[in-house]
């Protein structure tokens, strides 16, 4: 395939995957914004009064980009997960593998119905907290960056996750087990500095903590890491789990026999 | 010099729990072709269809299409391949129009050109009206249309059909013949599978069998029907009979009072048996063949399991 074949077949996968989620609108938009609503209402206006400033923020506003944030994970990721499990599961994955697709456009198309799901997630809960708080963009570009390669990141994690899954309950298992822990602990609700010094050693370890980071800081310009530092560590693992779902695919693990 | 359509060189599978489900299969097809593929159920057949089309990685041996190799060339392969498999495995939420359009674009195809040939496959399989329903709404035989629609959309040169006629209705059936005979007459090659096997005698031009994952059989649909030393035919007759008439050497058999079966060997003719029979005063209705001739085949090289023993077989 040239190059601008594989431009189109690119561009069929991105729309595919973006008709599917709008399709089911009312299952993957409008949850999610109920569910961060809530959190505003609840974290943020009602136990929020009772808690003082963090770093110079009310708390409605401090936790405001760790739930946009969580929003993006949780879509993108659950995006890729659910739609390549199931063109898994129904055999649909097949029209794609007997095509001349190379796999990194598959990858990158699925990648693609991720970050778009991620980002309208995102956006629409952006304009939900509009509603609780009057936060002001510090830094437009970090904010765009750490909100489009999270989306990236949490994608293609989906796909790793949906290639090794042989039931819906494997396609549940990481988000629960593993991704809602480490978004909680990841500092939506706090700042790592309130923690015991082993605990915030231990907080360092979770990635989901250097991009909420980052995501406030481009938000309220306050972070309690270093910004650059979060950006290399959150393109470092984009390059880790890219290459690993490109072998995957291409060994045809989970997807031939 | 002409290129085959596929060859196949000594195909072996084992997948990973240990089953071998190819011993060594071999296949010329050449292009232009009508070429059935047979076997009974876990013979390999689709195993071997899934390995050409790449959905099923292979353990050893060599395949190329047009040419070109599988694992040298994968890309320009596939591009020539278009494949009906035997499940339906179409997104069974989109509609059936879209189905068509994503696979043309997988294929690097333009959404306008591919909603053209949505257009003319979809009208040529009776699936137009169809269009905007989600494919999860059709019916069997419109499902398994939808199918090879979406299996020519890329326009491919070797079309592979693995069982597409599996629970269509009658009429639809002899209507996706004329269509398969349609495509087939404008170039492109088919590979059949089918357990119809009237389906295959009559479609096909060259035959391969497979069985337990090695190609038992490989030639022209002709010399392997010209096996069948005598056919048997099943005669109806008007006036009831108490006991078979002894009509020169032609065997008989009362099946009942007015329906006698007569076996034909190859060396004699119906004109001759039918002169016989007038001879006698026997005044014939109707007639049939017993059997289809390549079933009565296929049923005996299996029970024998070797392709050496069923040259006598009488049908």
């Amino acid at each position: 395939m040239n190059f601008s074949q594989q431009l189109i077949a690119f561009k069929t996968i991105m729309v595919k995957e973006y008709l599917r989620f709008i399709r089911i609108w009312v299952q993957t938009i409008i949850p999610p914004v109920i569910t961060m609503a809530l959190y505003f209402i609840i974290f943020g206006q009602l136990i929020g009064s009772q808690i003082g400033d963090i770093d110079g923020y009310r708390y409605m506003d401090y936790i405001v980009p760790g739930l946009i944030l969580m929003a993006v994970i949780t879509n993108s990721y659950s995006n890729v997960v659910s739609s390549f499990f199931s063109a898994k599961f129904q055999k649909n994955i097949e029209e794609m593998i007997i095509s001349p697709l190379p796999n990194y456009i598959i990858l990158a198309g699925y990648i693609s119905g991720g970050v778009a799901r991620g980002v309208t997630v995102g956006i629409t809960v952006t304009v939900v907290s509009m509603f609780f708080s009057d936060f002001q963009i510090h830094s437009l570009g970090i904010t765009l960056a750490v909100f489009v390669l999270t989306s990236i990141l949490f994608a293609i994690a989906g796909l790793i996750n949906a290639v090794y899954a042989r039931s819906f309950d494997d396609i549940t298992i990481i988000p629960t087990f593993v991704l809602t822990p480490l978004t909680y602990l990841g500092g939506i609700f706090y700042s790592i500095k309130m923690l015991p010094e082993f605990w915030q050693t231990v907080s360092m370890a979770n990635p989901i903590l250097y991009m909420i980071n980052a995501f406030r800081y481009g938000l309220l310009g306050v972070s309690d890491i270093d910004v650059t530092t979060a950006l290399v560590i959150i393109v470092a693992f984009i390059i880790i789990l890219f290459t690993l779902a490109l072998s995957l695919l291409n060994k045809g693990v989970g997807i031939k026999p | 010099m002409s290129v085959n359509a596929l060859k196949i060189e000594n195909l072996k599978k084992t997948y990973r729990n240990g089953t071998v489900a190819l011993h060594g299969v071999n296949l010329d097809v050449m292009e232009g072709d009508f070429f059935a593929l047979l076997g009974p159920n876990g013979a390999g057949k689709s195993t071997t269809i899934s390995i050409i089309s790449s959905l099923t990685n292979k353990t050893t041996g060599k395949v190329q299409v047009f040419g070109h190799d599988i694992d040298q060339d994968p890309a320009t392969a596939r591009s020539m391949i278009g494949l009906v498999p035997q499940e339906f495995n179409f997104n069974i939420f989109e509609p059936v129009i879209e189905i068509l359009i994503n696979q043309a674009g997988f294929y690097g195809i333009g959404r306008k050109v591919a909603t053209q040939r949505a257009e003319k496959y979809l009208r040529k399989l009776e699936l137009w009206d169809k269009r905007f329903d989600m494919a999860k709404e059709l019916s069997g035989g419109m499902k398994r249309r939808l199918m090879i629609a979406r299996a020519l959309v890329h326009e491919p040169k070797l079309l592979i059909l693995d069982e597409p006629t599996a629970g269509v209705d009658i009429e639809i059936r002899h209507s996706m013949w004329t269509f398969m005979r349609e495509i087939n007459a404008s170039g492109t090659t088919i590979i059949l599978t089918t357990h119809y096997l009237e389906e295959a005698e009559s479609l096909c031009n060259h035959i391969a069998i497979i069985d337990k994952g090695v190609t038992i059989e490989h030639t022209s649909m002709r010399t392997l029907l010209d096996r069948l030393r005598v056919e048997t035919f099943v005669l109806y007759l008007e006036d009831p009979l108490s006991k078979a008439p002894i009509c020169g050497d032609y065997p008989l058999k009362l099946v009942d009072s007015n329906t006698l079966e007569v076996g034909v060997a190859h060396s004699q003719t119906l004109n001759e048996f039918f002169h016989l029979l007038s001879e006698c005063n026997i005044k014939v209705l109707s007639m049939r063949n017993k059997t289809n001739r390549l079933e009565q085949l296929f049923v005996t090289m299996m029970r024998d399991g070797n392709a050496e023993n069923y040259s006598g077989v009488q049908a």
